[in-house]
This record gives C-alpha cells, structure tokens and sequence, in this order.
C-alpha cells in the first residue's frame, strides 16, 4: 500500500498542483512548538530517569508527528485511547508542563494517585483514558467506547456526533485484541478511527519478525475497514489524513477506520533499554539526521518565512526554562495519602480492605522507625477515611 | 424429577446435537440409594413454590411483598431481569455470542425484537472482543451486560477482566472513569454430561482479583434480583448462572423489578451446631444432606448461601461459625484453592476459639471433568452428609 505524503524530507510540497489542508500559520506553529515541547522534556525525562530522579521513562523522538498531527485533527470531545508514546496527544489536547510532571513524579497532584508507572497519563478533562501497560488491550475499549457515543448520539439529538481515537504500535497489533477489535468495529459500525504508529521495532523485535505481510495497513481491507498509510514523518500529511478518516467514520451512521502512519523509533524502547544492543547506532544516526516529523516541519515554515534560527533558539531556551521549573515544583511535593492504596479499587472500600487498613495502621505504630511516612500526605493519618 | 438442561455445545451443528443425548445415561441411581437421590426440585424448601413463600422474603421491599408472582424457571427469571434493565434504562446494552435470537439458554428471548438490534445484538465469535467492547463502552458510561456462552470459555477475555475491568477505576485516580456499568454473565458448573469444557466453575480464578465482584445466584427469584443489583452496581461484576438450574429451578418470582443485596450473605436455614456453607447448585445437595443429617444424628445444621463470592461476607459467616463452632464448604468446583481455601482460613482466624472440629471443604476433586464422571466428582449428597457426621463425631 503506498504511503501518503504532502512534504518531502526537505519540508518541500511533493505534488504542487494539490490544494494544501486548510491550516492557519498559528495553528502550524503550535503543532511545532508542542513538538518541540515533547522532544525537550523527553531529553531532560530521560537524563532524570539516568539519574535517578523518577524511576522510569518512555520517550516518543521520531512520533512527535503522528501524535501532534493526529490530536490537532480530532474535534477537542473526541474520545482517546492511548498506547505511551503519545505524549503529543496529550501536550496537543492541553495536558501541561505541571501536568506531565506531577504524574511522572507520582505526588499528591497526579490524578492517577502514584498508582501508576511514569507515562501512564489521563485525564477526564481531556477525555483521554488513562494508560495501562498491557498492550493492545485499549483497541477493543475503543471500539465499545465508540458505540457507546454512537448509541448517545442516537438516543439524544442534541448530542454532537463523536469518533474514538485509538492509538497502538505494529507489535500491539500482532496481540488478539487488535483482531477482536477490528473485527467487532466493523460488525457493529463503530465510528472509530484506530491509529497505528509503525516505528519498526517493539523493544528489539523488527518488522520482519513482527509480520510478514504488507504491514498492518493492508490487514484494514480484510476486516471490510478503509484504511490509508501515511508518512508519520509529515505532520500536514498526518492531520489531512486524520481529519479524513474522523469525517468518514461518521458517515452513514459510523464506521472505523485504519491509518498506518509510518515512522521510526529514533530513541531506545524505555529507560530499561538499550537499543544499540540489536541494531546499529549508524542505523538510528542515519535516520536522525536524514528524516525527522520537527525538523521536516521547521523547513517547510523557514520555507514559509515563519521560523527562523533566532526563534528556534529563544523557544528552546523558554521551553527548557519552563521544563525544568515545573520539574523543580513536581519533584516536592508531597506524595498522596497512604489510603490510596486501597481507595478506588471498588466504588467503596469493603470490609476486607478496611480490616487491612486498620491493621496496617497498627503496624506502621508498632514499628514506627521502619517506615518513612514523611513524604506521604498526611502521614499515618493519610489512612483514615477522607470525608466527603 | 430429574432434570435435563439441553445443552448446545456450540460448535457441533444442530443436526448433530440429537446425538448427545445418549440411550444409556452416563450415570445412575442405584435402586438402594437412600442419600445421592435425584434433587427432587418440586419440593426442595430453597425454592418457594407458593406466592406467599416467594413474597414473605424480608428482602424484598414492600410494595414488591404486596404484589403478585408468576412461576418462572431462571432462564426466565434471568430474561424478566433483563427486559426490566432494558427498559427502565437507556444505557443498558445486552451482546454476545448467538445472544440475538434468544441465546443457547434462552435468557434473551424476544429482547432484540421489543428493544431493537442497536441495544441487543450478537458480537462476532470472539471473547476477549467481547468483553473488552463492553469494557469500553463501560467507560463511555453505558451499562453493558455481556454475556459469555459458557464459562468454560471466558479465559481468552481473562486478561480484559484482570488487567483492564478489575483495575479500570484504580489506576484512572481521581479521573473517576471506571467500567461500572459492566455486568459479564455466564453459564457454569456441571449439567450432567458437559465434560470438560461445558462444565466449570471458575469462580475462583475472579475471587483473587480485587476490583471484580463475582455473584452466583442459587434460584431464579435470587437470579432476578441479583442480577439488577449487579446491573445497578458501579463496580464491574461476574455473573455466573448455574446452568443445570436454567429449567430445573421452578418457582414463583415477583413480578415486580427489586434486588438483592451484593456481598450480603442469607441464612436459608439456623441451625446451632454446625454451619454449612456454599452457593449455586450444591446448596440443593446440601439440603438434601442436611434433612438425611439431621434425622440421623440428631443434629441442628444452619444453611448459608454466600451469593456474592467476593468480596463476600465475612461477618455473617463467622458470627455463624462462632455460634456453632463447626463448619463445612461446599463447591462444585475444585478443592485446591477454591473459594473453600478462602473460607475456611478466615474461619480459622476469626472463630479458632469456638471450633469444635477442623473445617472440612466439601469440594470437586483436583482433576477435570472427564464426560462420564461426573457424579463422582461433584459433591453429592453422600460427601456432604459424611463431612457433617465428621465433624459432630469429631
């Protein structure tokens, strides 16, 4: 299947008799800077996690596009699923610097309440579900996700139809969800955009150990799915498409749709890998410097007369600043109240939990000096219930 | 009155179906047999054969107590709770595998036609499909009640329910987005011939998992309100439905909507010298050895129907055990790690003082359930009859 383009490496429009999607210079320069703002935090992210300073981190170098792109397509009520490395989701949709930082650093801000692993953000607000590390589980979610708007938009008129987007890599898409899923979107007409950013490797694992087919785009037509391939690497090219697949996935009363967007994993897996222990650092050199979704996006607007070397250093600088001073806020604050482990597993704690509150109570007095219960907020009394 | 459930193993075609009903009966009843006599389920005391039987329960509220019952069996118990979910609420949805044309059971019977094929449809063959679109839809705020066909085959959505239902609401903190709304329902335990894989109960592979909560109903007036307790619920539930009793269990059900209390345990019968514990199928056993027991060694024996396996209720039991100082769990599936391990501990902790007798677990063997044997298998009257005799001559 080939792959769609708008720009080449160089940020020059490929096909010149084409209209360009309607996009105004501001919003441009806010996909670029919020890309700049991902990679910038990932690089400081992950010298933090080297040092110590949080216990783990996914960086997404190379993805910035697809997720900023994908994101800046989607009306702001759409639904998102989510794999990890989409942090420009996330920064697109309004996540903020403090955002980021208090869920990284697991205080008594991160709506997850320190239950979670780094990168596994959410929010309410912007309607994204919160991450969870078992992969592909999140495809299926979607697709019941998008017939539960379906069904809303149905029952109520004066509901706006919605899409669900949902975000998964090639490896994902080998596990059974993504065939379960794919499957019942298209026998129920989910309106549901599934989005699969194909990077090249999971962990070590590459393509051709992955699948055998023609990538995970040519699976779509099977599944009775339209389906399109994208260059992960041109943001213009990535929004085009995704405003494309949102409006066909609500036409006639909604249907999925598949987009392949392709790219490569410049970074390691995670904080936990080294990559150049199974493939080449010319390999990851080579693609950095010949292709990237920031720099090919910062041609096409020098091109453009919008970007120059004067404000790519001042952004860097502000972005940099602005990183480190929400690290600085995040990094000490408190810890949430020790309840939270039990909390939130029912609706009610039950009576078995509550027994094992009260007896961890009576152990962290018994052996006070054991335990370090300074960072947590409130203390031991961070075990009695909250009033409501 | 023996009974039959008709079972549809679901990939043999129909025109092969007749043939698993054999000339020769897998098993029999001896003609001496005074104990392991077939459940006479037109007289057991568990069901309520009259209107003024089924409306006197307490937990019924009193504008349910004061109107009328038809007999129904619990498929169609299971059906009413269904047809009143659907349409006192917009946000139920109820799919599954064949669950349009009525299911292999019958449960949804005539729902797509009355609430239309939006809200009750079949999903391709596919489990892990299944329940993580009901997961998501969940999270959407809509109420799912899927079902699987059989709990044999709920495993390949194991991880949907272990990983994503059971920690949904956890890990999204102060998002408050959770898959509440979510009822998975599915037939289990032994129906006479189902062998190894139309058969098990694996209610206790989900009492290990914090965040879900499983009930099993023992009676159709029990399925119904169970059932819309667990659809009411805001926590995701398994539902497991005692398929032998799907048209075994006949009784007068309340026509009125109303439900049961979740982690709530029942005392069906008092008794001061030993407490019996158990839920679904066996408690109909357990009966049975109860009346045979108690005329036999002059004993008093309480019945305690669990209903909510977990999280369940730990006080009603041990204030139980703490009268009686003896206890005995009863379940079909198997003795190793099942919900009897979890029972009898707590029991141990909460009453050692009182016992009188270590407690005994009434269980399924550790083995599976080879086609032809099962009577030997699941605790029959006789196992439950000899482990009450154990602990009163203990």
């Amino acid at each position: 299947m080939p792959t769609y383009r708008i720009l080449d490496q160089d940020g020059v429009v490929v096909d010149k008799d084409r209209t360009l999607p309607k996009v105004s210079d501001e919003q441009v320069l806010e996909w670029y800077k919020n890309m700049l703002s991902v990679s910038i935090m990932d690089l400081i992210m992950f010298e933090a996690q080297r040092q110590g300073r949080l216990s783990f981190y996914m960086v997404s170098a190379g993805e910035e596009g697809i997720a900023v792109g994908s994101a800046a397509a989607l009306h702001p009520k759409d639904v998102i699923f989510a794999q990890y490395r989409e942090t420009g989701v996330f920064a697109q949709r309004g996540f903020t610097l403090d955002d980021f930082m208090n869920q990284l650093f697991a205080n008594r801000h991160d709506p997850g309440l320190g239950r979670n692993m780094p990168v596994h953000y959410g929010s309410s607000a912007l309607r994204i579900h919160t991450i969870s590390s078992p992969l592909a589980t999140q495809i299926p979610h979607a697709a019941g996700a998008a017939y539960a708007l379906k069904m809303q938009a149905l029952q109520n008129p004066n509901e706006d139809p919605r899409v669900v987007a949902c975000y998964f890599g090639e490896g994902a898409a080998s596990e059974g969800d993504f065939h379960a899923a794919l499957n019942i979107a298209a026998t129920r007409s989910c309106p549901v955009v599934f989005f699969c950013r194909n990077n090249g490797y999971a962990i070590s694992t590459p393509t051709l150990e992955q699948y055998r087919g023609d990538g995970i785009a040519s699976r779509g037509l099977g599944y009775g799915i339209d389906t399109v391939r994208v260059d992960g690497n041109d943001i213009l090219a990535v929004y085009e498409v995704t405003q494309q697949a949102r409006r066909r996935a609500l036409e006639n009363g909604g249907k999925p749709v598949l987009v392949e967007a392709m790219s490569y994993r410049v970074s390691h897996h995670s904080t936990s890998d080294d990559s150049f222990a199974y493939r080449a650092r010319v390999e990851v050199e080579d693609w950095k410097r010949r292709d990237n979704p920031i720099t090919r996006l910062r041609k096409w607007m020098e091109g453009r007369g919008l970007w120059d070397e004067e404000k790519e250093k001042a952004e860097r600088s502000r972005v940099r600043k602005q990183v480190l001073a929400a690290f600085a806020r995040a990094e000490k604050e408190k810890r949430p109240a020790l309840r939270n482990l039990w909390d939130g597993v029912y609706e009610e704690v039950t009576e078995e939990a509550e027994a094992q509150i009260q007896e961890t109570k009576r152990l962290l007095k018994k052996y006070e000096s054991e335990y370090d219960l300074t960072e947590f907020e409130g203390g031991i009394e961070g075990l009695e219930k909250k009033r409501k | 009155m023996k009974s039959r459930v008709p079972l549809s193993p679901r990939r043999l075609v129909t025109s092969v179906r007749a043939t698993i009903y054999p000339r020769r009966p897998y098993s029999t009843h001896p003609p001496n047999a005074r104990l392991n006599l077939p459940i006479d389920y037109a007289t057991t005391p568990l069901l309520a054969h009259t209107p003024k039987s089924s409306l006197s329960n307490p937990e019924l509220p009193q504008h349910v107590r004061d109107s009328k019952t038809t007999r129904q069996n619990m498929f169609q118990a299971v059906n009413s709770a269904l047809r009143h979910a659907l349409s006192t609420d917009d946000r139920v949805l109820v799919f599954g595998e064949d669950v349009a044309f009525g299911g292999v059971f019958r449960c949804s019977m005539g729902l797509a036609n009355d609430f239309g094929s939006e809200r009750v449809f079949n999903t391709p063959l596919s489990e892990q499909g299944i329940v993580g679109f009901a997961i998501g839809a969940a999270l959407e705020g809509m109420k799912p009640v899927a079902e699987i066909q059989f709990a044999d085959y709920v495993y390949p959505a194991f991880d949907q329910l272990v990983n994503e239902a059971a920690k949904v609401r956890y890990r999204a903190g102060t998002t408050d987005m959770h898959a509440g709304g979510l009822v998975v329902r599915m037939p289990m335990g032994g129906v006479g011939h189902g062998a190894l894989y139309h058969s098990q109960s694996p209610e206790a592979l989900f009492t290990h998992i914090p965040g879900l909560r499983v009930v099993v109903p023992r009676s159709p007036i029990q399925a119904k309100g169970l059932l819309l307790a667990s659809i009411a619920c805001n926590d995701p539930v398994v539902f497991m439905e005692p398929k032998i009793l799907y048209r075994a269990a006949v009784e007068q059900v309340p026509n009125e909507a109303y439900t049961l209390p979740l982690s709530k345990a029942e005392i069906l019968k008092e008794g001061k010298d030993v407490t019996l514990i158990s839920y679904g199928t066996p408690l109909y056993n357990c009966s049975s050895a109860i009346a045979a027991a108690e005329k036999d060694f002059g004993v008093s024996v309480e019945l305690i129907d669990l209903r909510t396996i977990y999280p369940w209720d730990r006080p009603t039991i041990l204030s139980s055990v703490n009268k009686t100082g003896r206890a005995i769990v009863v379940h079909e599936s198997m003795i190793n790690s099942g919900v009897g391990a979890e029972v009898a501990a707590t029991i141990q902790e909460g009453a050692f003082l009182r016992l009188e007798a270590p407690v005994q677990r009434v269980a399924g063997w550790s083995t599976h359930m080879g086609l032809l044997y099962e009577k030997f298998n699941i605790p029959d009257v006789v196992r439950i009859y000899d482990a009450i005799r154990k602990v009163i001559e203990y």
